[in-house]
């Protein structure tokens, strides 16, 4: 692959052209465009080969995105609502892609609700993005499952339901990942985003990203201004990959080392709150009250690498599927025989 | 009701003069009373003893108490379509027993146990009572297993009255039982407490027996569905997502049965998943996922499925995915009747999707093609970068046919135009440029890559929305005219590659027959009795869609030509009038929608009658 002049480049000898995809077609200022931008850093930074990624998404805005990004990677952008049945069989097919999806928060709070909850429950390998703005862009403005009670649009009134928690419906079907943040805070998309393309398992994260055109007015909790002014970060998250030697600079009590499967590491600097994320009761309870004293939280707010993936439960064996010789599909002529002489 | 069956006719049952190997048994019982075990020992006894049987079970929506019936037909004749009428009737349910009785002809045989109690005993039929009871009593079996052994009875009575031969229950029973001896042995008592009882009170006075022939050598008794699921792991699958749905989850318990057998795992790991999702959407969604990263995908439905998964049928032709869908049609709309057969899902299949789409279909009409179907499917979805649709039905998949055991396929898997890294290098070379949709050979069939080839132009970006050759995202009209033009080109191209029909021409016939699926041994038979009564037919039997040029000969050819179907609105008419318009006038339907297999005399007597035959 070809190395421009003058460009940084990574442990693959890439640059972070190489991990470009064409021009964004959304509105001037989405939020999504930021999390393009964010992918596009992680990738770089994790020196990731792009054939290892393939992209996926739904249906809408944020499912638009795969093909701002990663142009070397293959993708799909599939059915409203149904990317995760799709990656799932992809994942089936090839345990060594790792799918990284990105949906919204109709495509996944609503139509594919249940689809996002039995990805989880298999523990498909695979980055889920959620780009969750609170209403529908391409139709024009209509209220979502995750909108605040109260939010008001021009033409859809004011949303009168409680809203669908991403994170907390996460949390209930045993996602081992669990994250929250926001568009505006680019290191921690960031963060999140290198340590869930090292988790081994599905990692959720739900990422308030406004949507400039239908819902930015400051009153939104899905608005830039809100987010601005009242993003609480649970704890500030460096991760450090297993290329990089793990740096014991932290105070005692202040920091915690969380190590994934194969090396790398997420270090937690404690903020306010004393916070364990792998702790599943703490993390109920920070979601709770965070709906209950409507504070807008982000981070990682549960990790658990313990499950095993849909292809262990599986028992796959370690070629992938759709790379398996023809000749080891087909059954052996006196396997086919004896079958035969069953009947 | 008209009966031209060639079997016995009711009119004609002389008990001094000996029918044998002529007739057919339905066993009238409980759902879940453990009949299944009797009624397969039954058939497999008969037919080890060379003689042509065929198996159909017309069972209820329901797990336990409501009335089920299994009807064996014994023909020396190799006929195996459902007959309208049995001669001996098993009467082990009480809340049917009044109705079953009335329909027996006369001379009909009554098998029933001695507490059953009918409204009016007809005095132009044979009983047989038994105690049944007093006979389960003696062997005294576990609680759970008396349901069991009291339906064994009726199988030790039969061997006696009908000449079955024990050594040949006891080949059934240990088939049934995998050999263990302490079920086989269980059974076997009850068998032989009922025989020794017949012996002894039961003098025969019914016409009716069997006698060994030499017909079922090397054949076997499989339904459709196993044979499908056995032909699926022979056919290379790899992924299969499915969501339970009668009649078409025998299909994936039998691959799940069979996997193990014939793809083994090696160090407890295997080269193939099975996926219980949770709904149709997710199991199409599963398996175009894996059709699109290159492997063999499948799922196993019935109509309700196919609804469901309609708009992944509609991306995956669209996206060019490979994928199979096997429906194993049921009585619909809605839930229809889910234990009952219909050839209802023709139309919506190949039309399944939005916009304009058209797919693959294939028909089985035998365990024969139930088998290798299953593997031609993955070929011809990987050839067109496709969806194929296998549309069988209940009748297929769930009952018991013989047939010659399966081929070992000598040829190997067709990928199509499936390009690895190094083969998308030659390409390259050769080509200057790839585009995931381009038509490089004029037949509408581009050129595929899957994610893990390592070229770094091999890479596109799969969608359902409008695409430009290169698989770019495109609005624009010629871009979209150009592409829908070489689905239609690819969909031509697939008219030479499905299966074609399977023609039976008879010199100087000017009536033709069109059927498909499991309809054929009910119109090879009635074309016997039109026969009889001086009507030759040459026959037609549908393989495939789309239809091809063989077909629109063979209407060309007719004066009239009758489509057999099982469905009220005449569905495969409906294509063959737009495949053949100038020659609709001779399409001429023979169609029902009752639920239940097709029988030859529907057949015979329609088109008798549309012929102004009396009969």
């Amino acid at each position: 692959m070809t190395t421009v002049a003058n460009r940084p480049s990574n442990l693959i000898g890439l640059t972070t052209l190489d991990y470009q995809g064409g021009n964004s077609t959304l509105c001037a200022g989405c939020g999504h465009n930021s999390i393009t931008s964010q992918i596009i850093s992680a990738c770089y930074d994790l020196s990731l080969d792009p054939r290892q990624i393939v992209k996926m998404s739904g249906i809408g805005c944020s499912s638009k995105t795969p093909a701002y990004f990663l142009n070397r990677s293959f993708g799909f952008n599939t059915l409203h609502g149904r990317m995760p049945s799709v990656t799932t069989g992809v994942a089936l097919a090839n345990r060594s892609v790792l799918p990284l999806g990105i949906s919204g928060d109709g495509d996944t709070g609503s139509i594919g609700l249940g689809q996002f909850k039995h990805i989880m429950r298999r523990n498909v390998p695979m980055v889920y993005i959620i780009a969750n703005n609170g209403v529908y862009g391409l139709t024009k403005g209509q209220h979502s499952a995750t909108a605040d009670v109260g939010q008001h649009l021009k033409y859809a009134g004011t949303n009168e339901l409680p809203p669908i928690d991403i994170c907390t419906e996460a949390l209930a079907s045993d996602c081992g990942f669990v994250a929250r943040s926001f568009s505006g805070d680019a290191k921690q998309v960031r963060e999140l985003l290198k340590a869930a393309l090292c988790f081994n398992g599905t990692s959720v994260i739900d990422i308030i990203s406004p949507c400039v055109t239908f819902n930015n007015a400051d009153e939104s909790t899905k608005s830039y201004g809100y987010g601005k002014g009242h993003e609480e970060r649970i704890q500030d998250i460096t991760f450090v990959p297993s290329f990089n030697e793990v740096q014991v600079d932290y105070e005692p009590g202040s920091e915690q080392i969380v190590r994934l499967h194969d090396g790398p590491t997420i270090k937690l600097r404690k903020l306010d709150r004393d916070y364990d994320p792998t702790d599943r009761w703490q993390a109920i309870r920070l979601l709770e009250e965070a709906r209950a004293n409507q504070v807008f939280m982000t981070g990682l707010i549960y990790i658990n690498e313990k499950r095993p993936s849909l292809q262990q439960t599986m028992h796959l064996a370690d070629t992938p599927l759709a790379y398996t010789a023809d000749a080891d599909l087909r059954p052996s002529r006196e396997a086919f025989a004896r079958v035969m002489a069953e009947f | 009701m008209t009966t031209i069956d060639a079997g016995v006719q009711s009119s004609m049952i002389d008990p001094n003069v000996p029918i044998v190997n002529n007739f057919s048994i339905v066993a009238a019982t409980e759902n879940g009373s453990g009949s299944q075990t009797a009624n397969n020992t039954l058939i497999r006894a008969i037919f080890k003893m060379g003689i042509p049987v065929s198996g159909k079970n017309l069972f209820p929506s329901n797990i336990q108490g409501l009335p089920t019936w299994y009807t064996i037909r014994v023909s020396a004749q190799g006929y195996t379509a459902r007959r309208e009428q049995s001669e001996i009737l098993i009467a082990f349910n009480q809340r049917t027993a009044d109705e079953d009785l009335s329909k027996l002809p006369s001379g009909g045989v009554c098998i029933h146990p001695v507490d059953m109690k009918f409204a009016n005993l007809r005095d132009d039929v044979v009983y047989y009572p038994v105690p049944v009871k007093d006979l389960v009593k003696e062997i005294n079996p576990p609680q759970n297993l008396r349901d069991y052994l009291a339906n064994m009875a009726y199988v030790g009575v039969a061997s006696v009255l009908f000449d079955i031969d024990r050594a040949q229950i006891e080949a059934a029973l240990m088939h049934h039982f995998n050999g263990k001896r302490k079920a086989v042995d269980l059974n076997l008592r009850m068998v032989d407490l009922a025989s020794a009882y017949t012996r002894e009170q039961l003098p025969k006075r019914d016409p009716f027996r069997v006698a060994p022939m030499n017909e079922t050598g090397g054949m076997m008794l499989i339904d459709g569905n196993t044979a499908a699921g056995i032909g699926a792991l022979v056919g290379g699958v790899s992924v299969v997502a499915w969501y339970p749905i009668t009649p078409s989850t025998s299909l994936v318990d039998a691959i799940t049965e069979y996997a193990p057998k014939l793809r083994p795992a090696v160090d407890d790991r295997v080269n193939y998943a099975i996926v219980q999702a949770e709904d149709e959407l997710a199991a199409a969604g599963i398996i175009v996922g894996a059709g699109w990263a290159g492997c063999r995908a499948m799922t196993a439905t019935s109509g309700p499925g196919i609804s469901l998964m309609n708009e992944f049928g509609g991306i995956a032709y669209f996206a060019e995915v490979p994928i199979v869908i096997w429906d194993i049609m049921r009585m619909g709309p809605s839930t229809g009747l889910p234990t009952r057969v219909s050839q209802g899902d023709v139309l919506s299949a190949y039309y399944l999707g939005h916009g304009d789409s058209q797919h693959i279909c294939l028909l089985p009409g035998s365990m024969q093609e139930c088998f290798a179907f299953a593997g031609t499917a993955f070929d011809l979805a990987e050839q067109l970068q496709t969806p194929v649709i296998v549309l069988s039905d209940l009748d297929l998949g769930m009952n018991n046919w013989m047939t010659h055991p399966f081929d070992y396929p000598e040829q190997p898997l067709n990928r199509g135009k499936l390009l690895h890294t190094e083969a998308f290098e030659r390409f390259l070379a050769d080509h200057q440029q790839w585009g995931r949709y381009r038509d490089v050979d004029g037949d509408g069939i581009p050129y595929r890559t899957i994610p893990g080839n390592q070229h770094p132009r091999a890479a596109w970006l799969g969608r359902g929305t409008g695409h430009n050759e290169n698989a770019v995202y495109s609005e624009r009209s010629d871009d979209w005219q150009r592409n829908m033009d070489r689905l239609t080109r690819k969909h031509n191209t697939a008219r030479g590659l499905v299966p074609a029909p399977v023609q039976d021409r008879r010199a100087g016939a000017k009536v033709g027959i069109i059927s498909y699926g499991s309809t054929y041994d009910a119109v090879r038979e009635a074309r016997d009795t039109l026969r009889d009564h001086g009507i030759e037919s040459s026959y037609l039997r549908v393989r495939a869609l789309p239809l091809n040029d063989d077909v629109s000969q063979f209407v060309a050819d007719h004066d009239i030509v009758y489509v057999v179907e099982l469905n009220q609105d005449s569905q495969m008419l409906q294509l063959l009038c737009s495949h053949v318009p100038a020659h609709a006038g001779r399409l001429h339907p023979v169609n029902l929608c009752d639920g239940l297999p097709l029988t030859a005399s529907f057949v015979s007597t329609r088109i008798l009658q549309h012929h102004g035959v009396r009969n």
